[in-house]
């Protein structure tokens, strides 16, 4: 921890507003969760306070298994934020989580060649900072 | 209540800019209302009316604009949903017209987004600047405008076979039309092969599949149809419109649904026109798939058909489909947003205004702004327009 204190992450990183905060906390002890409704059972992500569905704001957490597969990405070869100008390319995708939702994500532990549509991947946790922990994705082992 | 052959653009002016360092966005703004006044042959007193909204503007942006003006109009409306914000603002000025908020409505758009050195397509921020509750969980993963629509791209290719020698027809029809058109900025005619040997921006996007980005500006000058039959020029009246967004949809998006289904269907309802009607589209080319899947959302060819579609020059202006006959955001200008250049070329080629890339029998057109990131956030608006 100390030698990420002192390295400085570049990247832009996410402004955690108060409402999801329990989630990004998750994350930093390496848990992944979705909502699902309590009133009428639609799951989904990003998190936020209510059902977009019935407006019911009790809310179930669902624990992921954290296994998916690529629904579709990008190899990006220009940006020019801090941070990512230093590492291109990368791999930008949208995974579709084995509980049925999809999330933008990076693909990271992998040659950008081969990274296809429908290959399983499975989670990893990049502790970003002391107080962030990103969600990114592998392919499954 | 339809709104159907209310109202009319009595008005249409494109600024010729290309790059402007000398000149300020609202500066670009005031000159193209006075050349779209001038087009309609109405002066600013006739004007109590404005929509814009632009990329350099802060959400304010109206109130200050008005004050640079000096203009105290009856309606106000600065809509700010991307490059559409135009198409949806033509919309919205026909609305108001119709329900007697205001007589002579300006849309209008200026950018220095060239001279200013806005990376839009690949700054990284999201189109939300990152400062929406949205934006925390896509931020940090390094999203670009680009990447977006790219991510729509990978997607339907892996389904339905597209290739990349597809989309760069798109590039290279548009290309052509560029050329016929003095004002745009790139007008050396492109082959396929050229697109598909530019760099790769985001895959599968080459840089020849994405827009530029240019300075640039124009305005619109909207009136009761009433009112429009006794101005300088044919009048183009609005006769069916379309709203709407898509988004990630609580992770649930089918993302080759994009909000031209939506949108386009509203617009063909309110029209009462048929999709064999239509005689020119003229449809946001922010990147090569924006038009693809445009096309194939709007209902104009069927999901997963739309490679074949835009192969074998049918989109040419001479072709049996002819789309931005500008030479669109790919090769004319783009100066961050483009929707109003859309309703512009319209305009222009339905009073057979078109010079060497008129369509021939031009009598109705479609008009689709997409705004935002295909892949993400973003909204449609939708217009047909006909010159009787």
């Amino acid at each position: 921890m100390a030698e990420q204190q002192t390295k400085k992450y570049l990247k832009p990183l996410p402004h955690i507003d108060e409402e999801m905060r329990p989630w990004w906390e998750a994350l930093q002890r390496h848990e992944l969760y979705i909502q699902k409704c309590r009133q009428c059972g639609e799951t989904r992500y990003y998190p936020r306070a209510q059902c977009t569905q019935c407006l019911s704001p009790k809310t179930e957490w669902v624990r992921c298994s954290g296994r998916g597969k690529i629904y579709t990405f990008t190899v990006t070869h220009q940006n020019q934020a801090a941070g990512f100008r230093e590492s291109l390319p990368y791999v930008l995708a949208y995974v579709e989580l084995d509980e049925g939702v999809k999330l933008l994500t990076n693909i990271v532990e992998c040659r950008s060649e081969e990274v296809k549509i429908g290959m399983p991947v499975e989670v990893i946790y990049e502790d970003a900072t002391p107080a962030v922990t990103l969600a990114k994705f592998r392919p499954a082992r | 209540m339809s709104l159907k052959k209310k109202a009319a653009v009595v008005g249409a002016y494109e600024h010729p800019t290309r790059f402007a360092p000398d000149k300020s966005m609202f500066q670009i703004m005031a000159e193209s209302i006075r050349g779209a006044l001038d087009d309609a042959g109405l002066t600013i007193k006739d004007v109590d009316g404005l929509c814009t909204t632009g990329i350099g503007m802060s959400a304010m942006g109206i109130v200050g604009f008005c004050d640079y003006m000096n203009m105290t109009p009856n309606f106000v409306d600065s809509t700010s949903i991307g490059g559409s914000s135009f198409v949806a603002h033509t919309a919205h000025a026909a609305a108001a017209i119709t329900a007697g908020l205001c007589e002579v409505c300006v849309v209008v758009y200026g950018s220095t987004a060239a001279s200013s050195r806005f990376a839009i397509g690949t700054g990284g921020g999201g189109i939300g600047g990152g400062g929406d509750p949205c934006d925390q969980y896509e931020v940090p993963f390094g999203p670009t405008t680009v990447g977006s629509y790219a991510m729509i791209a990978q997607r339907h290719m892996h389904d339905y076979g597209t290739t990349p020698e597809q989309l760069a027809e798109i590039a290279v029809t548009t290309r052509l039309h560029a050329s016929m058109n003095p004002a745009a900025k790139y007008r050396d005619p492109i082959t396929v092969e050229d697109v598909l040997a530019s760099r790769i921006v985001s895959s599968p996007l080459h840089l020849l599949d994405c827009c530029m980005i240019s300075d640039g500006g124009g305005a619109l000058v909207i009136a009761s149809a009433d009112r429009a039959r006794n101005m300088k020029k044919k009048p183009v009246y609005i006769l069916g419109t379309g709203e709407t967004v898509r988004h990630v949809a609580d992770g649930h998006r089918d993302f080759l649904e994009v909000a031209a289904a939506q949108s386009g269907r509203l617009a063909f309802d309110r029209a009462g026109v048929a999709h064999k009607d239509i005689d020119l589209a003229m449809i946001y080319d922010s990147f090569t798939i924006t038009v693809l899947v445009t096309l194939e959302n709007l209902g104009f060819c069927k999901r997963g058909e739309g490679g074949a579609f835009v192969s074998g020059g049918r989109l040419r202006f001479d072709g049996d489909f002819p789309i931005n006959t500008d030479g669109g955001g790919l090769s004319s200008n783009h100066p961050g947003m483009r929707g109003i250049f859309l309703v512009i070329e319209a305009t222009k080629q339905l009073r057979g205004e078109g010079g060497p890339r008129q369509v021939k029998d031009c009598n109705i057109a479609l008009v689709h702004g997409t705004g935002g990131t295909l892949g993400t956030r973003h909204s449609g608006a939708t217009l047909i327009l006909a010159n009787n």
